[in-house]
Parts: C-alpha cells; structure tokens; sequence
C-alpha cells in the first residue's frame, strides 16, 4: 500500500446466509451467482480496487448489484465472508469490535441514503453527533458544529429539528455530520438518490465545491450513471455483485469492457461526461502569421475553408484569419497578414465539457479551437463533430461536407493569377 | 378411554417442589411487596382526598389541559361520593405497584430481546402463554404460594400484565429506523450508547403505549384480584358479585371506570410532545421562551400516536 492509497480492498466476499464458506469456495472455482443452490447469497464477489487520497470513487450498480452492502463493508456494518479491507493502512476486516469502532469513529464516515438524522435532536446536535461519540467537549464541538453548518449552507437553522427542514436540507445536515467529524475517508451510501433533481443536482455541484477546498477521500454509492459520471473521478461499475470495470468516466464512455456497460451508458448524457479533447480532430491547416495572405488564401483554397487559425512556429494561438479578407490582401497587393488577424477565436480550453461547446461553436464561424493550458491550438472540433458525437458516432463526420461556404475556387484562381501578372507573387507559389 | 395424562399432578408437584425450597424466596418477595404497596398507599391515604385530588387535577392540567383536568375533578369526587374514595386509593395504590413491577420486567426483557434472537424466540411463547391463560388461574398459584392478601393480588397482576410491556418494547425498538442505528454504528457508537441515544428515544411512543397497556390490564387484573383479598374496589366487587348486591356493585364498578379512564388519559399523555417539552424544562436546560411553544404544537402533528388526543391538545393550547 503506497502513501497515496487511502483505501484498498482485495478480494472481498459477502455471503449471507448459511454455508458462507463454502459457497466463496465454489465461487473462486468459478460458480457463477445463480448456480449457488439453496440459502446463500452471494452480495459481493471477488471484489478488488485501491481508492487514491482526495479521490471521488464512485461505486456504480443497479439494486441487487451488491453496492449498498459493498459500502458497509467497508466500514465493517457487513462483516466480510472472505478478502481484505484495509483503509490508511490498518486493517477493517478481522478488526476487534473496539478497533472497528475507533476506525468508525477517527478514519471514515457515513452519509445516508434517507439521511439517518436523529429526530429528537437539533440540527446543531446532529452535526456534533460524530464528535461527541469522539469525546470532544460540548463547547468545543458545537463550535465546531456551527462552523461546519455554515460551511454547508444551514447558518440559521442550527436549533430546528429535522422534521422541519427540507429533504435537501436535511442531507445537508447529513453531509456535515460527516464533514464535521473529520475523517479521511467519507462514505456516501446513495446520498442524494432520495432527493428531487434539481435539488440533487445542486447538491452534487456543492458536493464538487466542497472537495475541491477539502479533498476527502469519498466512496459515492449510486444507481445514477449520469450522477457517477458528474462526480467520480473514477468509477467501478457493478453487477450482480461484480466489479465489471473500472475507469474514468471518459473510458466507461468511450471503451466499455462489455455490453452490460455499454448498454449502460447508452442512456448517458455524454455531453456532460465527454470533454473537447475527447472529441477533437487535427486542425486541417493553420497558417503562420509570417506565410502572408498569399500562402494563406491558398491553404484555405485547398482544403475549401473559408478561415483558418493563425499559430505562432510553437503553436500557440494567434488568431484566425478569413478568406475574403486574405483574398482583399491579395488584390491590394498587402503581403502581410497581421492587419486582418483577428483576435476572437473563440477557442477553449481541453477539459471543457461537451455541454458548453454548442453556444461557442454556433457564435463561431470556424471550427471551435481547442487550446492546452499553454494557449496552443491542439485540435478543432468542427459543428458536424459535435453533432456526430452526440449520434454516437463520431467517425460519421468524416463524411460530412464541410459548413460554410468558401470562396468559389475560380474566384481564388483569378484573384491570384491577377497577383503573379501585377508581380506581387511568383507563379511557383500559387500552385 | 384409559388415556389421561397426569399433567395437573406435575403442576401440582411443581408448585410443592417450589413450597418446600424457595419458601425464603417468596417469603421475601411478598415482604418487599407488601412494603412497596404500603408506601404507595401511604403517599394517597394520609393526606385528606381533597389534597390528592387537587394535586392530581392540577398534574392532569398540566399535562393534558384543562378539559382534563375538570374531568379528573368531577370523576374524582363522584368517588368520594358513592363513598369508594378508600377503596379507590387503595387499588390505585396496587395498579401503581404491580405495574411498576411489571415493567421492572417488561422493558429490559424487551431490549433483551432486540439483541439476542434465542431471547426473543423463547419470550415469545411464553408471553403468549401468560397473555392468553384465563386471568382467574393466576389466583390458585398466587394464593398458594403468598396466601390470601396483597401479594397474592400483585403477583398475579404482574404475570398478568407483563406481556404487553416485553411486546411493544420490542417491537418498538425494532422498528426503530434501521438506517439510524446503522448511522450510530457508523460514527462508532457503543451498543449501549446507540441503545440510549437512538433506540429508546425513538421506540418512546412505542414503549409508551406498552406502559398504558401494562397500567390497564393492571387495573382490571388487581380488581380480579379482590377475590384473594387484595381490598380496594375489587374486594367491594367481589362481594357483590356473590352477594348479588347491585347497588355496591354499580357505585364500586363505576368507580373502577372512572380510575381506568384517569390512568389511561395520564399515561397516553407521557408520549406526547407537552409532557415531554414539560419534562425537558423540568430536567434539563431551559430552552427559549417562544421556543417551546412552536414545539408542542409542531409535535402534536408529527406525533404518529396519538391521532386522537391531539384535538383536546390543541384546544388546550389555543
């Protein structure tokens, strides 16, 4: 176990039910989970994965995959049949009921699917709850409990009782009993499954903000593939009690390991998921801001664009210039480029999601740039890609004729013999 | 038909076996009995009934409102009236007794239970078995082992009475939301400490309703229980029943109704939201002025309980 693995498990079992042991037995020999006659349920099977420190690893299954009884596992709710767990190095599986309770209480927490708060106690004392079983003194942890309240969102309602907050509300409340006890490792068993979806979708967002200032460790159960792909860094998908793949969000998407998946994702919204650079292709061309309007309006010529991005020799993004511009250049006989550069490329960044494209490639009118963190073009991603995508298949754009229109080639072939005869250009550049 | 199986003799030797070798047992049982109903029967009979009835409306205030409250006056000097107000404190005195010690019993079974599947599956008979036997065939052991008197009458109560209290604690606690417990467990919670904070709390209205039973079945049990001379209201029924004396037997029968409904409305009431907000600003911190308030009501309607009281409830408050 390296310093960065928060959590390892490795080749957990759950049987219920009688006979356990030997129905892990026959299952390591390779029986499948309906052909264990009689009373045993296997819940999980053979299930092995490392979560790295400040990870979001997001446990994927319909019910009846095994998940809920996966994630309790890992606290040691569920004992295991069979396989470790162990998290920050100290092992959960086979712990003593009092070490189990000093892991529950100092290394992970739990939020619930229907919350879990205790009725007959305020928002205030819920949110300490976790801290008083840890011993912290009353004025200690409330303090800590209204800082951690505030942080969620509930300044004001830290004395009303559960039943008087709002079902978002009172996962809140859930979450930052969790937070508020201070463990590496948070635990988030179907959390937001029982909330509407605006109101789920808002509390995913403030899931995201908050790991970004706090970088927990969390285990997210859910039987939401959109919910996964928003907040997992990682994703293990499961069925019938296996770990079926593992990956980022972009490879379930994009290679899934087979058709359960696959028919999986079908329903997913990949703009969400995908990002440009999953997306883009090669630029066609770009032209240097030193290959003069000539050069340019040729390129654009050959490969029928209408503009086409400027880039300095270290493919940084410069501009982008059009061919009806180049092509005044080229008949008032201008041989540089830089007075028809224009600055509004419009470009984005690598990691923008798909969702966020259309806007920016209709407003557009070439093919939406895609730049690195260092401002250089990587790729393009014209309108008929996006569209492809969507489709499911991008390949399909390849075919696509291209959007806009460019100048009429004999246009471009006139205007640049008229170039040769006045004697701005010689004849070898041209063709 | 030679076929008779001997199973009255077995009993029988049963009972002699525990005559013979727990007889220090019983001795010590009925000497703590008799003092528990001796105190409690002092607590109502030396003051004058007009102080037991003002300090009983006023809790009944207190605790209900005041419809309750009068309620509990009327009916109370009804008693004095019909002349039945010694006999009435002195059954009162038993109820208190025998279902205090019921739920001595009752509740830790019932937790134990919770906890320990083979508990639960041997208290389940056996519950059925005390629910179900005739109220009347608790009288033979109970004569036969505390003679004739108060013991005899608090023994049989409390057999008599114990079943509901084991099933609804049970019940209750299991029923308490799973996730809950699972949420105690997961912060790493002691049983003891989830068992304090989540699931007695919770299973409250539950065991509550448990406790009413206890104290009603207590009530009609220690009337039975005049026939072994236990006094109070049942010994008066008693003796008209066989005397055929329907003037007693009204006024004393009457008198029974009037403690059964009195005993029920306090006990219905420990369950709910005012009792409690009223127990917590006895016990623990005083919570706000308006504060407290906004919560009896808020409680009367999520209180799953006591649908019916909360009409009564509210006028009170309003």
């Amino acid at each position: 176990m390296t310093e960065t693995t928060a959590l390892k498990v490795d080749g957990l079992y759950k049987v219920f039910g009688k006979h356990a042991e030997s129905a892990v037995r026959k299952l390591e020999e390779g029986a499948t989970r309906d052909s264990l006659d009689g009373s045993p349920t296997a819940a999980v099977i053979d299930t092995s994965f490392e979560v790295q420190r400040g990870e979001i690893f997001v446990v994927m299954g319909l019910s009846g995959s095994g998940k809920s009884t996966l994630i309790r596992m890992l606290n040691g709710l569920h004992e295991a049949t069979a396989g470790t767990v162990e998290i920050e190095g100290e092992q959960v599986t086979g712990a003593t009921t009092k070490l189990l309770r000093d892991i529950r209480r100092k290394r992970m927490s739990m939020v619930f699917q229907h919350f879990a708060l205790l009725p007959h106690r305020t928002v205030l004392d819920n949110v300490a709850y976790g801290l008083e079983i840890q011993g912290m003194p009353r004025a200690e942890r409330e303090a800590k409990a209204r800082e951690i309240t505030q942080v969620v969102g509930l300044a004001g309602w830290e004395d009303k009782h559960p039943s008087e907050l709002s079902g978002g509300m009172q996962q809140r409340v859930g979450l930052a009993r969790a937070l508020a006890a201070d463990t590496e490792v948070l635990l988030m068993d179907e959390a937001f499954s029982a909330l509407d979806p605006l109101i789920r979708r808002e509390m995913q967002e403030q899931l995201l903000e908050l790991q970004a200032t706090l970088g927990k460790t969390i285990v997210f159960i859910t039987h939401d593939l959109n919910e996964a792909m928003f907040l997992g860094d990682r994703i293990a998908v499961m069925r019938d009690g296996r770990i079926v793949q593992i990956g980022t969000p972009e490879e379930i998407l994009t290679d899934p390991a087979n058709d359960y998946v696959e028919q999986f994702v079908q329903d997913v919204d990949r703009t969400r998921v995908l990002t440009a650079e999953s997306v883009m292709r090669k630029p066609r061309a770009v032209v240097h801001p030193t290959s003069g309007p000539h050069g340019a309006l040729k390129t654009m010529r050959d490969e029928q664009l209408s503009g086409v991005y400027v880039v300095n020799r270290n493919r940084t993004l410069v501009g982008w210039v059009s061919d009806r511009d180049c092509l005044d250049l080229v008949r008032k006989g201008v041989k540089d480029l830089k007075s028809i550069v224009r600055a509004d490329h419009g470009a984005v960044s690598n990691d923008t999601a798909l969702s966020e494209l259309f806007i920016p490639s209709l407003e557009y009118s070439l093919a939406l740039g895609v730049v690195d963190d260092k401002n250089r073009l990587v790729g393009v991603i014209p309108r008929v890609t996006l569209l492809a995508t969507l489709g499911g298949e991008p390949g399909a754009a390849a075919q696509a004729i291209p959007d806009r229109d460019p100048i009429p080639t004999h246009v471009v072939d006139q205007a640049l013999e008229a170039a040769v005869h006045s004697g701005s250009i010689k004849i070898e550049e041209v063709n | 038909m030679g076929f008779r199986l001997p199973f009255g003799d077995w009993v029988e030797t049963g009972k002699d076996w525990i005559e013979n070798n727990l007889d220090w047992l019983l001795t010590l049982l009925g000497d703590i009995w008799n003092g528990l109903y001796d105190t409690a029967n002092w607590v109502f009979t030396s003051p004058p009934a007009i102080v037991v009835i003002v300090v009983l409306a006023l809790a009944a205030f207190v605790f209900r409102g005041w419809r309750f409250g009068l309620g509990t006056v009327v009916g109370l000097t009804f008693i004095i009236g019909v002349d039945q107000w010694n006999n009435a404190m002195d059954t009162i005195s038993l109820v208190i007794v025998s279902a205090f010690l019921a739920l001595l019993v009752a509740i830790p079974l019932g937790i134990w239970a919770t906890r320990n599947k083979t508990v639960s599956n041997i208290v389940k008979p056996i519950m059925d078995f005390l629910q179900t036997m005739p109220a009347f065939v608790y009288l033979i052991p109970a004569i036969a082992f505390f003679g004739i008197g108060v013991a005899p009458g608090i023994f049989a109560t409390v057999l008599f009475s114990l079943a509901p209290g084991v099933r609804l604690t049970e019940l209750g606690i299991r029923s308490v939301d799973k996730e809950v417990v699972e949420a105690g467990q997961a912060f790493g919670a002691s049983p003891r400490r989830i068992l304090r904070q989540i699931q007695l709390p919770l299973a409250m209205p539950s065991i509550m309703a448990g406790v009413n039973q206890v104290i009603m079945l207590s009530l009609s049990m220690v009337v039975i229980a005049g026939m072994v001379g236990a006094g109070g209201l049942g010994g008066d029924v008693a003796r008209a029943v066989s005397a055929l004396d329907i003037a007693i037997g009204a006024e004393a029968g009457i008198s029974v109704v009037i403690l059964a409904i009195i005993l029920d409305r306090f006990t219905g009431a420990f369950g709910n939201k005012r009792a409690k907000s009223l127990m917590d600003r006895l016990f623990h911190r005083l919570p706000g002025g308006g504060d407290s308030t906004d919560e009896s009501t808020d409680v009367a309607d999520t209180d799953p309980n006591k649908g019916e009281d909360r009409a009564t409830m509210q006028g009170a408050l309003t």
